[in-house]
């Protein structure tokens, strides 16, 4: 019995170890052979770099070839604005929803889960004539205000849940006391909000980081354009060039996966929203 | 929802609750509404006018449509990319949500070691960029290389390597494979979170009478998580009906071989925007992009209206 049950913990942990091989063997590849020489890579692309084989030929061209700083920074904005505001809109709708009934509350609530369903990217042609009529077309805020609409049906989603579980004693105690309501907002309401941000944040910051849509139709010049657009024509361009390609790839995993790792415990329970034991 | 209102808020003057609600929903919902609904409704509306040489538009009605399903120029392209689009979610779902499960399955076996460590690495590919996915198993596919060729070898299977992602026949069905791979990250945490959320009685009573952990899974914590199936399955089908990143990082905008991979997402890209063939129409890109809201619309009802009825919700 004792014997039995070890060798289907075995078993299982066999499949799962295999899974793991298939999820991680492509990037290590692809991060490994961007630090060897060309002849290294295509004569033994599996052997990881040693002292004969090590170049970081491919970097030094990426850097030289391509405005990827640039790209990094535009990604960052572009990100890091979208969210902050997506959290911040997104909370503010989410308490008037859940706190103040009014007639039209629900059908307010429907209309803004609309965009849950229904992706932005099918308003394109509009977007672009909007962007264009207003002298908004290539630059960053063409695409936070697209990223904003885009992330906050999801947030305001997620952080109305959040809000239904908060005690209602701490907003009935401030309200008592006559605390003025922004003020139960941003002072008592949204410092409880915090452990919400990560689910949030998985469902704006990744896609928004990752997008390669609205920065291929809404920018068309290397200054605006974000990491995953500058990194995509930097590979069209320089595809025979294995050690740039390779290079090109492994800058661009890198950060995500070194955030994703320092955060995915978060992360994880944010997306599994607090069931993960 | 239907939580008594609170005193306070009932008993506040009626200007004042109007003016709450405008600072607290105000940016969310003109934000909203000016880059989202709006651009979905003047997309739509664009596309029951033609452009006309000069610049301007004039009024069709529904003649861009008719365009598009009946003169063979049009239609041809559009029911093919319909067709590869339906293949493509028919293998997201063949495939990218059993290994989901099985893999949620594994992972919620109680006393199993190294949890948080699998957990992880099964999700990270999900969290890369579509287009980084589709470049890295590009190069490791590619002939030139031959790292897929030498692992086969490995195997002793390689006289089934061929350059899947250059044929015809195998084009669609490897990009498919590639989107499974980066995505099972998705439904297999959504089906753990809700494996988790099942009581530990039930399952006990189970090992009590005897049952093993594969029939326990099987008939008593699959049933319990049909509607996260669901949910899943819906949220697959917007998603592919709606890609676009990876077949035009990996194929182009032309999506070859001979549009043997073309997607609804590529074809309305290609309408709107041109490419190498033609020039951009954005009449004809906001028909397509129409079609594609009411394919999306069609699935999203059909989940709403028919299968999450059917299905018995259990809370705990």
């Amino acid at each position: 019995m004792f014997l039995e049950q070890r060798a289907r913990a075995l078993a299982v942990h066999v499949v799962l170890v295999a899974y793991s091989a298939l999820a991680l063997g492509p990037i290590l590849l692809v991060v490994m052979n961007s630090f060897k020489a060309r002849n290294a890579i295509f004569g033994s692309p599996l052997s990881p770099p040693d002292s004969s084989t090590f170049s970081l030929i491919g970097y030094a061209k990426v850097f030289r070839a391509s405005h990827i700083f640039v790209y990094f920074e535009n990604s960052l904005i572009v990100t890091i604005v979208s969210m902050g505001l997506v959290l911040l809109f997104g909370a503010m709708a989410a308490w008037a929803l859940s706190e103040y009934r009014f007639r039209g509350s629900t059908a307010l609530a429907l209309f803004l889960s609309i965009g849950i369903m229904v992706p932005i990217r099918l308003g394109s042609v509009a977007i672009l004539n909007m962007m264009r009529t207003a002298g908004l077309n290539d630059t960053l805020t063409a695409l936070i205000l697209v990223y904003i609409a885009q992330g906050l049906p999801m947030a305001i989603f997620i952080l109305s849940e959040f809000i239904q579980q908060i005690p209602m004693d701490l907003r009935d105690a401030a309200r008592c006391d006559g605390v003025p309501e922004t003020r139960i907002f941003f002072e008592v309401i949204a410092p409880l909000l915090r452990p919400a941000i990560a689910t949030v944040a998985v469902f704006t910051i990744v896609p928004i980081w990752n997008d390669l849509w609205f920065p291929l139709i809404l920018t068309s010049s290397d200054s605006t354009h974000t990491i995953t657009l500058g990194v995509q024509q930097f590979l069209g361009q320089y595809i025979t060039d294995w050690n740039s390609v390779l290079a090109a790839l492994s800058m661009a995993i890198l950060p995500v996966v070194v955030i994703y790792v320092i955060f995915s415990r978060q992360l994880i329970a944010g997306l599994t929203s607090g069931a993960v034991k | 929802m239907a939580e008594p209102v609170p005193q306070v808020v009932a008993q506040m003057p009626k200007a004042k609750l109007i003016g709450l609600l405008a600072l607290f929903l105000g940016p969310a919902v003109v934000i909203y509404t000016a880059f989202s609904i709006y651009p979905l409704l003047a997309t739509m509306q664009l596309s029951t006018f033609t452009g006309e040489t000069g610049g301007g538009v004039h009024f069709v009605g529904l003649a861009n449509f008719a365009t598009l399903l009946t003169d063979s120029l049009w239609s041809q392209p559009f029911w093919n990319a319909f067709k590869n689009n339906m293949i493509f979610f028919a293998i997201h779902m063949a495939v990218q949500n059993p290994i989901g499960i099985a893999l949620a399955g594994l992972l919620s076996l109680p006393g199993l070691k190294l949890k948080g460590f699998y957990r992880t690495v099964f999700f990270l590919p999900t969290m890369l960029s579509v287009v980084i996915v589709g470049f890295s198993w590009n190069l490791i596919l590619s002939p030139l290389w031959g790292v897929a060729k030498g692992a086969l070898t490995a195997v002793g299977l390689g006289s089934w390597f061929a350059p899947w992602l250059g044929l015809e026949s195998t084009a669609l069905a490897t990009l498919a494979l590639m989107s499974v791979w980066q995505f099972v990250g998705i439904p297999m945490m959504l089906i753990y979170a809700a494996l988790l959320n099942i009581p530990d009685e039930l399952v006990d009573a189970a090992r009590v009478d005897g049952l093993g952990q594969l029939r326990i899974f099987l008939h008593i914590k699959l049933p319990l998580v049909l509607p996260t199936i669901g949910l899943v399955s819906v949220l697959t089908f917007v998603g592919n009906f709606n890609a676009f990143d990876l077949i035009y990082s990996v194929k182009g905008a032309l999506a070859g071989p001979n549009f043997a991979s073309d997607i609804l997402g590529t074809f309305f890209y290609r309408t709107f925007f041109g490419n190498q063939l033609q020039l951009g129409n954005p009449t004809m890109g906001a028909a397509v992009a129409t079609v594609m809201f009411f394919i999306i619309l069609a699935g999203v009802c059909l989940y709403l209206f028919v299968v999450q009825r059917r299905m018995r919700r259990y809370t705990f």
